[in-house]
């Protein structure tokens, strides 16, 4: 495998471990105000993801950083032809990542309401503009012949970029809840109804991704080029969504939790297989001629040389202590524990 | 003619990082004063409830900055491909490289022992919750290196080479050992620890003056002392350094920064107070100081620099027709503002070392020298502002110096978009400011004794109260 390849499929990791790590904890925050029924509840909610949501959130800054440097022309392509949508993410992120640190400062329901309403708009909103994001990806944008996206905000929304935004964020709500099965302890009154949060958020997000495989499939054409047997992905997804139903009426914690992670691995892997087998990393659809190709919007060899020295150091370094941090913090969280004055008295 | 899509890309460039300095400089500078705490709690073990609560106190406001800094930077992660997009592409391959390094060395490793550190208090052994607080204020260091090096890439290009529309890396160690972008990281270290060395400072003297918790704040007004001293003469040295580099390397920004028209006399003087005619391109009044501008340009008391003018037909020659003149009452400005925020701030550090040299204890009861700290507290702020607008202004209108102007760089962008974006950017950012402020002052205020209800939490522990050392873990 040469390094352009090498790198791509990097960045192809970087943003399938955001998605799988970021995802259950923006779902945790969606859910929140369906499952939160007083104080120490919220904050056990709280609770299950502040070690980890912002060691999460820097894969996204990684996905974005290594982009730059080993693929600069697709790097600034997308983010320019995408403005709108990442000004609103970054809107969003902005008020959430302070939310956690800042509902707590003030003794008054209201400014802790105000804060609870930014974490869930600041996760439901990124959520599926992420998605949006994925799905126009492999849609394409009307690049011109110098590189440039034209073209305004009202473009970005198509039939199946919005299935691909919904799916996403009724996705990571599944995930988000299996993820709190692993977190709550089991004689909770919360422990139950994530469970049946995750139920129906999941019979939900089934139907959106099986209609986002179909649109992308029949409809739109866009995993033809797959050559491999076409059948497999639809089959695939069904499959782990058939797993996680499983899981979760049988009680299966782990099981259930390892396949909506899977359910992510698989469709943000599909979706970067879809540009590597057409060799582009962003299809014009003003003229396939003008779609960015995976050789000329790479860096130079040096760089890349570089950089997979880089990455070969820090990548093993960065997931040892992540994971560390999430072995530290591994006690099932119960909110009368969790709740008030602990720990800071 | 109203702005276009250069001008609002330019605005929101500039106050986006203005933003993300403002409140990354405390957090650079604080981290490290408080890894200093946190060793001293560990190693006097006697007086570790002292220090122990010094580090909560002072931890707790750093959590509250450290969160507007963290998403922030975010977003200057993504404006370069935003709104910058050729000029990624221009330098892609280069410049890419220590972002890169940013994120995999620094933010992983802040990210992730932040949280270690603050909600692993009762579940880490003492030692290991050390190591966290060392390795979150060694990792603003190196994210500040990073950054400040690829700035300073910007301003003095090396180990690269043009070919066609792409700037391509012929050396990296070159671009690493950059002395301008490591004289650069020097001055932006010492801002940084100025910066929470005054903030200390400040916060000590306001509760010394109230006589509160006096054993806490006594003793975090001398380690302040000790900080703010090595960060002003830092400041003060680097800065002097940076100057005299830019005469040789970026002539128009020292010009700019003397408001220097015409080539300078030998020995040449120095501007104190100027008003500048940009149009006719002269001064209508100057007050200058003799021999003290060939001191700053070469530490001797004879020599001169090239003025705006003749410069400006130099680079007509070299690089074709433009204008290469900054806006230079704007340098000039912000440059005599920091200049003598520094000088104030030299007196302020060297002032309280003396009266802790002359006064031992009683250095808690001199309240005329408390209450002027409560007034320094802001001032390392407002001279970081002044020294990126010096420096960045200075550069236009290049964007990479003498290879990309700022005009080449800008992405495609609708004017609608960029507008929509930046009012956005801007309402958040006031309110994140202001909130931000809002409850350091709250929080600072209230002292140590202060409960908030509060903080969050991530898990519940059990509790190792007692072990370890003693009340390291708790307050009171
Ligand atoms: C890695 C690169 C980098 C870094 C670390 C900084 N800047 Fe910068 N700055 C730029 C790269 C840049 C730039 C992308 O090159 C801009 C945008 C337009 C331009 O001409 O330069 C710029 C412009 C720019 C301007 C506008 C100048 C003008 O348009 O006249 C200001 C005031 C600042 N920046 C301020 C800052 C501050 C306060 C920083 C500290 C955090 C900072 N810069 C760090
Ligand atoms: C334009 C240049 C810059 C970019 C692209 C940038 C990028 C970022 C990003 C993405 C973050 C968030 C990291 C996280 O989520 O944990 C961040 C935070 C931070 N940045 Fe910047 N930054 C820039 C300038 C600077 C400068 C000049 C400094 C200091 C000298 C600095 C120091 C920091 C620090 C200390 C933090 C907070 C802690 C953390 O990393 O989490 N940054 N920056
Ligand atoms: C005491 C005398 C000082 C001198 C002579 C001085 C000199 C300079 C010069 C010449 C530059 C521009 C460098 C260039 O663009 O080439 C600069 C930039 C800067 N200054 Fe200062 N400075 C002083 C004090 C301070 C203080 C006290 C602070 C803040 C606490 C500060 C913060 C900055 C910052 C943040 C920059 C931009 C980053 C950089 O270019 O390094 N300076 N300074």
């Amino acid at each position: 495998m040469d390094l352009v390849t090498l790198w791509f499929w990097l960045i192809a990791l970087t943003f399938t471990l955001y998605f799988f790590l970021e995802g259950f904890d923006f779902g945790v925050d969606i859910l929140r105000p369906f499952l939160a029924r007083n104080e120490a509840e919220e904050r056990a909610l709280v609770g299950t993801i502040g070690p980890f949501w912002d060691g999460n959130e820097v894969w996204a800054i990684a996905a974005a950083g290594v982009m730059f440097s080993t693929f600069p022309v697709w790097y600034g392509t997308l983010f320019s032809g995408l403005y709108p949508v990442f000004v609103i993410i970054l809107l969003s992120l902005l008020m959430r990542g302070v939310s956690f640190e800042y509902r707590n400062q003030v003794e008054s329901q209201r400014w802790r309401s105000f804060w609870d309403w930014m974490s869930f708009l600041g996760s439901l909103i990124p959520s599926f503009f992420w998605g949006l994001t994925m799905a126009k990806l492999i849609e394409g944008l009307p690049i011109n012949a110098d590189e440039r996206v034209l073209g305004g905000f009202a473009e970005v929304f198509t039939p199946f970029s919005v299935v691909g935004g919904l799916a996403t964020t009724l996705l990571f709500m599944l995930h988000g809840a299996n993820f709190l099965l692993l977190r709550l302890h089991k004689d909770t009154e919360l422990y139950n109804r994530a469970r049946a949060a995750a139920l129906f958020w999941g019979a939900l997000a089934t139907v959106a991704i099986l209609a986002f495989v179909v649109m992308g499939y029949v409809t739109e054409g866009l995993f033809n080029s797959f050559g491999v047997l076409p059948w497999l992905f639809p089959v695939a997804a069904a499959l782990t969504l058939g797993s996680i139903w499983y899981g979760l009426t049988r009680r299966r914690d782990v099981l259930a939790f390892l396949m909506s992670s899977l359910t992510i691995v698989f469709s943000t892997v599909t979706i970067f297989i879809a540009l590597y087998t057409r060799q582009v990393v962003l299809p014009s659809t003003l003229n396939p001629e003008y779609s960015l190709s995976l050789r000329e919007s790479a860096s130079q060899p040096y760089t890349l040389v570089l950089m997979t020295w880089v990455g070969a150091i820090f990548l093993p370094l960065i997931i040892g202590y992540q994971v560390w941090n999430y072995y530290i913090f591994r006690e099932r969280v119960r909110p009368e524990e969790g709740g008030l004055n602990k720990g800071y008295d | 003619m109203g702005p276009d899509v250069l001008d609002l890309s330019r605005f929101q460039f500039a106050s986006t990082s203005i933003f993300h300095f403002f409140f990354v400089s405390l957090t650079v500078g604080l981290a490290f004063l408080i890894a200093v705490m946190e060793t001293m709690a560990f190693v006097h073990r006697d007086r570790a409830q002292i220090y122990g609560n010094m580090t909560n106190f002072f931890g707790h406001l750093f959590l509250i900055n450290f969160a507007v800094g963290v998403v922030t930077g975010i977003v200057q992660e993504f404006q370069f491909g935003m709104n910058w997009s050729q000029y990624s592409k221009f330098v892609g391959n280069i410049f890419g490289v220590p972002l890169a390094l940013e994120v995999l060395m620094a933010f992983f490793l802040e990210s992730t022992f932040i949280a270690l550190w603050w909600f692993g208090k009762d579940r880490l052994r003492p030692a290991l919750r050390l190591a966290s607080i060392w390795l979150v204020a060694i990792g603003t260091q190196i994210s500040a290196f990073w950054i400040v090096l690829a700035n300073g890439w910007m301003h003095h290009p090396v180990g690269y080479e043009v070919v066609g529309d792409q700037a391509f890396l012929t050396s990296f160690s070159q671009v690493v050992f950059n002395y301008k972008a490591w004289l650069y990281f020097l001055h932006v270290q010492g801002s940084a620890w100025s910066v929470a060395a005054f903030f200390v400072l400040g916060i000590s003297a306001y509760h010394l003056l109230r006589k509160q918790d006096v054993e806490v704040f006594s003793r975090s007004l001398r380690i302040g002392l000790v900080f703010a001293v090595i960060g002003s003469v830092f400041s003060a040295t680097s800065g002097h350094r940076a100057a005299q580099v830019a005469r040789y390397d970026q002539p128009m920004k020292f010009a700019a920064m003397e408001a220097q028209w015409e080539t300078s006399k030998s020995p040449a003087p120095w501007s104190a107070v100027a008003i500048i005619n940009e149009k006719e391109q002269r001064n209508t009044f100057n007050v200058e100081i003799p021999y003290l501008g060939s001191l700053l340009a070469y530490n001797r008391l004879t020599g001169n620099y090239e003025g705006l003018i003749p410069l400006q037909e130099r680079y007509e020659r070299e690089l074709g027709p433009g204008n290469y003149i900054p806006p230079v009452a704007w340098v000039y400005w912000n440059f005599r503002i920091m200049v003598g925020i520094g000088m104030l701030m030299l007196l302020a550090a060297f002032g309280g070392a003396f009266l802790w040299w002359r006064r031992r204890g009683r250095l808690n009861d001199t309240r005329w020298y408390l209450r002027a700290l409560l007034f320094t507290l802001p001032l390392p702020w407002i001279a970081n502002f002044c020294g990126w607008i010096t420096t960045e202004m200075g550069r236009q209108p290049f964007m990479v110096y003498g290879l990309l102007t700022t005009v080449e760089g800008v992405s495609a962008n609708s004017y609608g978009e960029v507008l929509v974006g930046l009012i956005g950017l801007w309402i958040v950012y006031l309110a994140l400011i202001g909130l931000d402020i809002y409850l350091l002052t709250v929080t600072a205020r209230a002292g140590i004794h202060h409960k908030p209800e509060a903080q969050m939490l991530a898990a519940p522990a059990p509790n190792y109260a007692g072990e370890g050392f003693q009340g390291y873990e708790r307050r009171n």
